[in-house]
Parts: C-alpha cells; sequence; structure tokens
C-alpha cells in the first residue's frame, strides 16, 4: 500500500470515527445540557435535577427492580444457556440450527405481540404464582436469548469444546467438573458479554413493562417525564454512562485465555440484526 | 516415577454403528500386560472408534471391554482409570503446563503439594520441567503433545490411549516425538494402544500391529511379520508399497512375466491372479542383456529416498516400482533400457481388483 492511500485510508477511518461518536455523543450531550438547565430565562446550570433523583421513591424503586431483573435474567439465562449450547455440541450436533432458530426467534416478534401473547400467563401467574416484578425476568429471559446465544455461540466456536471436555472427562472430571472447571473459564468473555448484553437490554426496556404494567426504570422514567422533565432525562443519561461503565469493566474482565474481544461483541450485535 | 506393572485389556467382539454405517463389526483385541499395540488403518476404518470405546468416550452396541478383567463396558469414562492423548492439542487453555498435568490428580484428591509435586515429576519424564509454567499458547504443537502425554500419564492410569497424538506434527519432530512416546511407555510399563493412519509411525513404536479395514481387524502380529507376511491382499497393499503384477497361478506357484514365484498359500486354486510383490523384492539386472522380453523396460522416475532409492519402470504394459540401495540405483537414471529381475519371495495373491484373501 503506498504513503498516499494509506494516508487517505487514516483519514476515513478518523472521519467514520468522529461521526460515529458525533453520532451517539451529540444526544447525549443535548440530553446532559437540557438536565442541567435552571428554571427560567438566563438562568445559571444546575445539577439539581440530577440532586433530585433520590427524591422520587418511585423511581428509586423503578432502578431497584430494573438492576434486580436484569441480574436475575443474566443468571438464569446463562444457567439455561451455557449447559444446552454445550451439550448440543457435544451429544446433540444436528439440533443445533433447532436451537439457533428457537433462540433467534424472539427478535423476529414485535415486544408488543410477545406481550399479547404473555399477558394471560402473567394474569394467571398473578392470580396462582405472584405479581412481583420480578416475575418480568421470566418474559426477558426470552427477550435476552437471541443476543445471549450469539455471544456464546462465538465464544463456544473460539474452542474445541469437545476435544477439551473428552480430555476432562478422561482425566477424572464428572461433567458438573468439565463444565465448571473447563469450559466456563475458556468462555469467560462470552459469558461476560452475554451478561452485559441482557443486563443492557433489560435495563432500557420498557414496552413489555409498560404494557404488563409493572413499574420498572424505563416506565418510570417516561412516567416521570410527563411531571419532571429534567430529572426524567438525568436519569437517562444516568443509565447510559451506567451501561457505558459496564462495557469498560467488561473491558477489564477481557484478558487471559479465552478472551474475546468488544469488537466481537460488535460483531455478534450486528450478525444479531442482521 | 513409582508406577503400576501394565494390566491385561480386552476387547470382545465390540460392535459400533453410525446410522447406516458400521464402524466396528466384531473386533476382539487382546493387548497383553505393558504391551504396546498400533492400529494401523485407512480413514474410517473403525481405529478411532475403538480407541474411543475403550476410553468410554463412546458406548458399543455390542461386545465387551475389560481392563485388569474388570469389565468396564458400561463404567463411564471419567471412572475407567484411562489415561488419553487426543489428535488435536487439547491442552487447558486457562492452566499452565503443571496444572494442566496436576487436574487429574486434582479430580482424585490429592493434596495440593502432592499434585505440584507429580505435575513436575512427569514434565521432567518428559523433558519439559523448565516449562511449567508456560500456558498452551507459549508451547509448540511438539510440547503441547508431550505436556498432554504427560497429562495422561500424571494420574497412573491402568491403560495409555494415544489417538494419533503426531499428526498434526512436522515430520521432524513427529519422529522425535514418536521415540520419546516410546521410551516413556517402556520406562513407565503401562499397556497402550496407539492409533494411527501412518504405517511408518506404527511398525516403528508398537510390540504389534493391528492393521484394520471396515470395522475389523485384517491383521495383527510384530511390524516385521505384517510386513514381511501381509496376511491379506489389503494389508500387502496398505502396509508398505506393493506391485499389482498379473500372472497364472500353476500348482502353488504363480508365473509372473516369465518369473515363477512360489505362493504364500500354496493351495490356492490355478488360474489368472494378480501376484502382490514387495519393491525390494525387485531389482536392476547386472548383466547387459536389453533383448526384448516381459521384464526389460525403461526407466521413468527415480526417487532419491537417502539409502535407498525408488526406480519406476515402464514396462510397456504395466509400471513396475523397485527399490534398492541408491548406489545400485545411480547407474540407471531416466530414459535407461533396464532389465528387472524378482526375487522369489512368496507372495499373495489377488483374483481381481480390491478382491477379498484368495491365497
Amino acid at each position: 500500500m503506498t504513503g498516499a492511500r494509506r494516508l487517505k485510508l487514516q483519514v476515513f477511518r478518523v472521519v467514520v470515527l468522529l461521526l460515529a461518536g458525533a453520532f451517539f455523543l451529540v444526544p447525549i450531550g443535548a440530553m446532559f445540557e437540557f438536565s442541567t438547565r435552571g428554571v427560567g430565562d438566563n438562568a445559571a446550570r444546575t445539577l439539581s435535577s440530577w440532586k433530585q433523583i433520590f427524591d422520587y421513591p418511585d423511581l428509586i424503586a423503578g432502578i431497584v427492580a430494573s438492576l434486580q431483573l436484569a441480574a436475575i435474567t443474566s443468571l438464569v439465562m446463562l444457567a439455561l444457556l451455557v449447559p444446552t449450547m454445550v451439550w448440543v455440541r457435544l451429544k446433540l450436533p444436528k439440533l443445533s440450527r433447532v436451537i439457533e432458530l428457537i433462540c433467534l426467534l424472539p427478535l423476529t416478534i414485535p415486544a408488543i405481540v410477545l406481550v399479547v401473547g404473555l399477558w394471560p400467563i402473567y394474569q394467571w401467574m398473578g392470580n396462582n404464582f405472584s405479581d412481583s416484578i420480578l416475575t418480568l425476568s421470566f418474559a426477558y429471559i426470552i427477550l435476552v436469548l437471541p443476543y445471549a446465544y450469539r455471544a456464546l455461540d462465538a465464544g463456544l466456536s473460539a474452542i474445541d469444546v469437545k476435544t477439551l471436555s473428552e480430555a476432562s472427562r478422561s482425566l477424572g472430571a464428572g461433567w458438573f467438573t468439565v463444565m465448571w472447571r473447563i469450559i466456563v473459564p475458556n468462555i469467560r468473555s462470552a459469558i461476560l458479554n452475554a451478561s452485559f448484553l441482557s443486563v443492557a437490554l433489560v435495563l432500557g426496556e420498557y414496552t413489555i413493562a409498560q404494557n404488563l404494567l409493572y413499574p420498572n426504570l424505563q416506565v418510570e422514567i417516561v412516567s416521570l417525564g410527563r411531571t419532571n422533565a429534567g430529572v426524567s432525562i438525568a436519569v437517562a443519561v444516568a443509565s447510559l454512562l451506567f451501561a457505558f461503565l459496564l462495557l469498560v469493566l467488561l473491558s477489564f474482565f477481557n484478558r487471559g485465555p479465552g478472551r474475546l474481544r468488544l469488537k466481537d461483541l460488535q460483531q455478534v450485535m450486528r450478525s444479531v440484526k442482521a | 516415577m513409582a508406577e503400576r506393572a501394565g494390566v491385561e485389556v480386552r476387547l470382545e467382539n465390540l460392535h459400533r454403528r453410525y446410522g447406516p454405517v458400521t464402524a466396528l463389526n466384531d473386533l476382539s483385541l487382546t493387548i497383553a500386560p505393558g504391551e504396546l499395540v498400533a492400529l494401523l488403518g485407512p480413514s474410517g476404518c473403525g481405529k478411532t472408534t475403538a480407541l474411543r470405546l475403550l476410553a468410554g468416550l463412546e458406548e458399543a452396541d455390542g461386545g465387551r471391554v475389560v481392563i485388569d478383567g474388570n469389565d468396564v463396558t458400561t463404567v463411564p469414562a471419567n471412572r475407567r482409570d484411562v489415561g488419553m492423548v487426543f489428535q488435536a492439542y487439547s491442552l487447558f487453555p486457562h492452566m499452565v503446563a503443571w496444572e494442566n498435568v496436576a487436574f487429574g490428580l486434582q479430580m482424585r484428591k490429592v493434596g495440593t503439594d502432592e499434585r505440584k509435586r507429580r505435575a513436575l515429576e512427569v514434565l521432567e519424564l518428559v523433558g519439559l520441567a523448565d516449562y511449567a509454567n508456560r500456558y498452551a499458547t507459549q508451547l509448540s504443537g511438539g510440547q503441547q503433545q508431550r505436556v498432554a502425554l504427560a497429562r495422561a500419564l500424571a494420574i497412573r492410569p491402568k491403560v495409555l490411549l494415544l489417538d494419533e497424538p503426531l499428526s498434526a506434527l512436522d515430520a521432524k519432530v513427529r519422529s522425535r516425538l514418536r521415540d520419546e512416546i516410546r521410551r516413556v511407555q517402556l520406562e513407565v510399563g503401562i499397556t497402550t494402544l496407539f492409533v494411527t493412519h501412518d504405517q511408518e509411525e506404527a511398525l516403528a513404536i508398537a510390540d504389534r500391529v493391528g492393521v484394520m479395514q471396515a470395522g475389523h481387524l485384517e491383521q495383527l502380529g510384530p511390524p516385521t511379520l505384517v510386513y514381511t507376511r501381509p496376511a491379506t491382499p489389503f494389508v500387502a497393499e496398505f502396509v508398505g508399497l506393493t506391485n499389482r503384477l498379473p500372472g497364472t497361478v500353476k500348482r502353488g506357484t504363480v508365473e509372473v512375466r516369465g518369473t515363477e514365484l512360489p505362493l504364500v498359500q500354496p493351495n490356492a486354486p490355478d488360474g489368472p491372479a494378480i501376484a502382490l510383490v514387495r519393491p525390494e523384492a525387485v531389482s536392476l539386472a547386472t548383466d547387459a542383456d536389453m533383448a526384448p522380453g516381459p521384464l526389460v523396460g525403461t526407466v521413468i522416475a527415480v526417487a532419491f529416498l537417502g539409502a535407498t532409492s525408488r526406480v519406476t519402470v515402464d514396462l510397456g504394459d504395466i509400471t513396475v516400482l523397485a527399490q534398492m540401495p541408491t548406489s545400485a540405483a545411480a547407474g540407471s537414471p531416466a530414459g535407461t533400457r533396464v532389465r528387472l529381475a524378482i526375487r522369489p519371495d512368496p507372495v499373495l495373491i489377488a483374483r481381481e481388483e480390491k478382491a477379498p484373501v484368495d491365497a
């Protein structure tokens, strides 16, 4: 590659980076600007909207509920998906397409359609089991399946699951040990990525919670937006920053064998969208 | 390294099918204590299936696996007390070499200090004690397989199984590691089953070689016997190179291009047949008589193999390979007219292409 061509490519990359950065940062900057406006014309900048976040108990309850939902969804999703995907790879490879199809199916179903289907189930659960907001995690597990599946599939494809599990079996390991001591450490980054995607999705979910009448974070933000737009936007910015923080944390965990880089995560997102 | 003495291993009438494909068809094999048996055969002949059944990584449709007098046919892999080295690199990527080696000991509840001591001891045995703290990605292919061998031996298994452990390595490392495996196996005295499709490897390393085809053993015997006295045309053609020379069987001999050769099984019925003649049994005649005859032809290629050379001679209707000392082949470059001589060693015959044993 000639020097001039390399320079052009470099300039192109920088321009694309700046445009992409602007695409993400300008709206967030605008939201932050809005959340720090004072009341009245020519009023000074203030962080009162940010300070007021804690004055709304419903909002705090929504935040706590969403965080709990994110944690439960991630854990149950991993507990279901990791052993299933490993088992399918080892024992039932012919089923892999079926499992993939099932996992990707929620992508093709609009959230509002899911709500229509889930409504009678939640009605029954409310009457017979529990009407806690945490029951939303059942719906969210379905919702995060496509993203989690892709992330975990990328991780499992990067290692020779069959040989590693057979090697550990021949050394005396039971199936639980194979999973916990051999497979999981080697797909650690994929697990983190799947968890992160799940957390991000749950923290940003609105449609299902609103229509099933559960007040999660997003529902509270929208509700608050009708009475105090400044606080509502401050919370929205805070939740975005929380998501970014998770990404940064993830990049710290992504070290050592079995790591999946952030660009792999982007690839997963692209493949899911495709 | 204190090892237990080798134990006897018996595979009895093993059957295994994958859908319509029969991978193992009534396979029976007994491995004596401390013996190294190599299973040799083309891809899909069932040799790896046999090894996996012995390891417990697959279930047999019929037959028994007996280790040290105990029927382990239904015992799961993790309770068979069998060490295995795989074809693919199988070191756990998140563990360093000594942790890999110590993993099996940990599964056996050996204490941390003892675990590390024994892991280092076995790494020493395979010459890799200095690499104990390296991850798999920091080791070459040969080193990884040596660590895998150490890992398999560290648990002091009753049986060692080697599933084409050298096939991913380059020729030089392969040859060195092959010798290393044999040295360690003899030192430890462990009963070993070695699966390979590389005949040179099998012949070089094993006490006995089993040649497999279509799920059953064609021949089982010491390497020299398998090579010099193949039991079937398949063995003759699979192990080493073989010339297929048309001839006629008559009263216990076969006449091939004017030369009478004794038969391995002289009671074969008379009639046309194909004699299977090793290239080593074919040489270049030393006299200068190049008058037209059934064994006179033109050299079309000379392959230098080191101490020996392989000469390809076109006899007009057929091409014949002759292997001889390089000095003997030196005077006959490509294009030279030569006359061949066939040494009257006992030969096998086949009646037609890929025919079953009939001699």
